[in-house]
């Protein structure tokens, strides 16, 4: 698919002649651009560097039709980084070979340090210390602004903390519905195989009461939370950083903390132990569901027995989780999207970082809980 | 005109946005070896007809022909081969923010296949060369440069592969008039050195009166001028007589005594 007018389709041909007074001279015609040397590209340099190895060789360029940069430089690598002692040439493709001849030497590589392994130890630890500081400092603004909001009720950004929890909370509903309800079929599925060895079916209230409630519930939800939303609010703050959006909330004095990060953190505080006894409760269900099935134990009994088996402490200790892993997921998330360069490397990096952090953060709060509460609610 | 010489048709083209209509039979021609100028107001579907001609988007209606051949229906060495003729410069650089000035520009060039890496280093060089920048930048990253920088280099970048359709899409937006300027004398020196054909966007008066052969004026959803500056400067439409002999428009003007003499 070449351009058919002015010729300009015509390959490069290197024709060596011998003048009539015995002086050799090679004749390069046609098109020398890229688009016309294309494949062959290898040949004709293989071509050339043998050529110039003669160099009381006279090179006449007059008959090329076009010329471009790529053409020139293949010319030039094949003469060996200079011009031919003998060279004619049209005077506009002259200054192809003036721009060569000026070219500036490229950078050196930026050279990798021995030392590297300390430095990037190094870095990671001030790199941990740095997110720790600016958390903390983070979290200390949101105490600043609850204690601003507490003089003036009427600035509490009601519209952004029931936006957010609407997206958090209710859209989260039917994911965490379907995994809790598949883990809780699983979990019953695979305990009631191993009490029926021992008889002792009924126990199984016993087991997926307390794991569900106190363990599997909170832990599901804040996961499939700190994935879903703790990943859009990182991309969300870090688009608006890199849209200078952040920048024009600065510059009209509104405070990112009070109206973009509070309102997350209050709104997923509030949403996940919602979330928690959503799936907590369809994680049941799905127990119960195979219960029935498997062992045949009903409904209504499975349901009358559960409130003697589980103390109800342990529901309150899930909701607590929900509570205190919600507000970590939001002022994680929202701290990874403040620190997101405005460009897409950034970006990238910030989110996953985001939501591996969130989730790590999760499951150690799930552990600080376990030793801090480890007499409440076990009998 | 010899229909032959096209290196752009555009036949019959229609835009919608749903019930928005944006362009209503736009039929362009762009000749080639010519820079052609797109002018209208804001709103007035410059960028969505330049987006059409790149084939980012389908136009409602109607065929858009580069090099002759329509933009789809074709396999993909074709579509390569012609996305290797054409260089774009998008309004705010498009600069790969992951790659460094260097790699941006030997982008194009390694996915050829056909450079070693030699040939792809002298390459570069020229053309940082070419726009002016300092080979001690060629290691930085886009997000370190100046809006200047991140233009000039993301003109190299479009020259990469030495084009012979080059698209600007507002090209001296967000830079001060001095770098304006010294940005359509590169472009301008560009065009004496190698053989190509520019298909420009802009607002900027200076620019369109240093840069253009022909101007193309969009406005009431059609292409209401299209001819040489002194040619469209002589229709009579209000947007033209808006753009081009207001203040702003006549003080650009006066410069090119010649052009201002056949409008009074």
């Amino acid at each position: 698919m070449m351009p058919e007018n002015q010729g300009s389709s015509s390959p490069l041909v290197l024709r060596r002649v011998t003048g009539a007074k015995g002086i050799s001279c090679v004749v390069v015609e046609g098109n020398c651009t890229l688009a016309v040397i294309g494949e062959r590209i290898q040949q004709i340099a293989a071509e050339l560097s043998q050529l110039a190895s003669e160099p009381e060789l006279r090179w006449d360029l007059t008959q090329v039709a076009h010329m471009d940069d790529a053409g020139a430089v293949l010319l030039w690598r094949g003469w060996g980084g200079h011009q031919p002692r003998y060279l004619f040439v049209k005077p506009e493709h002259q200054r192809f070979f003036e721009r060569l001849e000026e070219m500036p030497a490229p950078p050196p590589p930026v050279m990798r340090n021995r030392l590297w392994p300390i430095t990037v130890l190094g870095k990671a630890v001030f790199l941990l210390w740095a997110h720790l500081v600016s958390l903390v400092i983070l979290a200390g603004q949101l105490v600043l602004e609850i204690k601003y909001l507490a003089g003036r009720p009427s600035r509490i950004p009601w519209r952004e903390i029931s936006a957010n929890l609407y997206r958090t909370g209710a859209q989260a509903l039917g994911i965490t519905a379907l995994v809790g309800f598949l883990i809780g079929v699983v979990l019953s599925y695979l305990s009631s195989r191993q009490l029926q060895i021992f008889g002792a079916d009924i126990f199984i209230v016993n087991i997926l009461g307390l794991s569900v409630i106190r363990e599997i519930g909170p832990v599901l939800a804040a996961i499939l939370v700190a994935g879903r939303s703790g990943s859009s609010m990182t991309a969300q703050l870090g688009v608006m950083r890199v849209t200078e959006e952040l920048d024009a909330l600065t510059v009209m004095g509104i405070p990112h903390s009070l109206r973009l990060i509070l309102p997350k953190v209050i709104a997923l505080g509030l949403a996940m132990p919602l979330v928690v006894l959503w799936t907590s409760a369809v994680a049941l269900i799905g127990g119960m569901v195979v219960a029935e099935i498997q062992l045949g134990l009903g409904h209504k009994f499975f349901l009358s027995r559960l409130p003697d088996v589980v103390a109800v402490s342990n529901l309150w200790l899930g909701l607590g989780k929900g509570i205190a892993c919600g507000m970590a997921i939001a002022l994680i998330s929202c701290h990874f999207g403040l620190r997101i360069k405005s460009n897409t490397e950034s970006l990238g990096a910030g989110t996953t970082n985001s939501v591996v952090t969130s989730i790590t953060v999760v499951i150690i709060i799930d552990a600080i809980f376990a030793v801090v509460f480890a007499d409440v609610g076990l009998r | 005109m010899p229909r032959d010489n096209c290196i752009i048709e555009v036949e019959g083209l229609y835009t919608r946005f749903g019930n928005h209509v944006v362009h209503e039979n736009i039929g362009l021609c762009v000749q080639r070896g010519e820079v052609l100028t797109l002018v209208g107001g804001s709103g007035s579907g410059k960028t969505a007809l330049m987006r059409q001609i790149l084939g980012l988007d389908t136009p409602a209606e109607g065929t858009v022909r580069v090099f002759g051949e329509p933009l789809r229906n074709q396999n993909r060495q074709q579509i390569q081969n012609m996305r290797n003729r054409c260089g774009v410069l998008f309004q705010k650089g498009a600069l790969f923010s992951a790659l460094s000035v260097y790699d941006n520009i030997a982008l194009p060039m390694r996915e050829l296949r056909m450079l070693d890496e030699d040939m792809i280093r002298d390459l570069v060089m020229l053309k940082l060369e070419m726009v002016e920048i300092a080979p001690a930048h060629a290691n930085k990253m886009p997000a370190e440069l100046s809006g200047g920088m991140i233009k000039r280099i993301a003109l190299a970048r479009a020259m990469a592969l030495d084009p012979e359709l080059l698209f600007l899409d507002e090209p001296t937006a967000g830079l001060d008039p001095e770098l304006s300027d010294g940005f359509v004398r590169l472009i301008k020196t560009m065009k004496s050195e190698l053989t190509f054909t520019i298909v420009m966007a802009t607002h900027d008066l200076d620019t369109l009166v240093a840069l253009s052969d022909r101007v193309a004026v969009l406005a009431d959803k059609r292409l209401v001028a299209l001819g040489t500056l002194r040619e469209v400067i002589n229709t009579n439409h209000a947007f033209i007589s808006n753009f081009f002999c207001g203040v702003r428009g006549r003080k650009t003007l006066r410069s090119n005594n010649s052009i201002l003499n056949s409008i009074l």
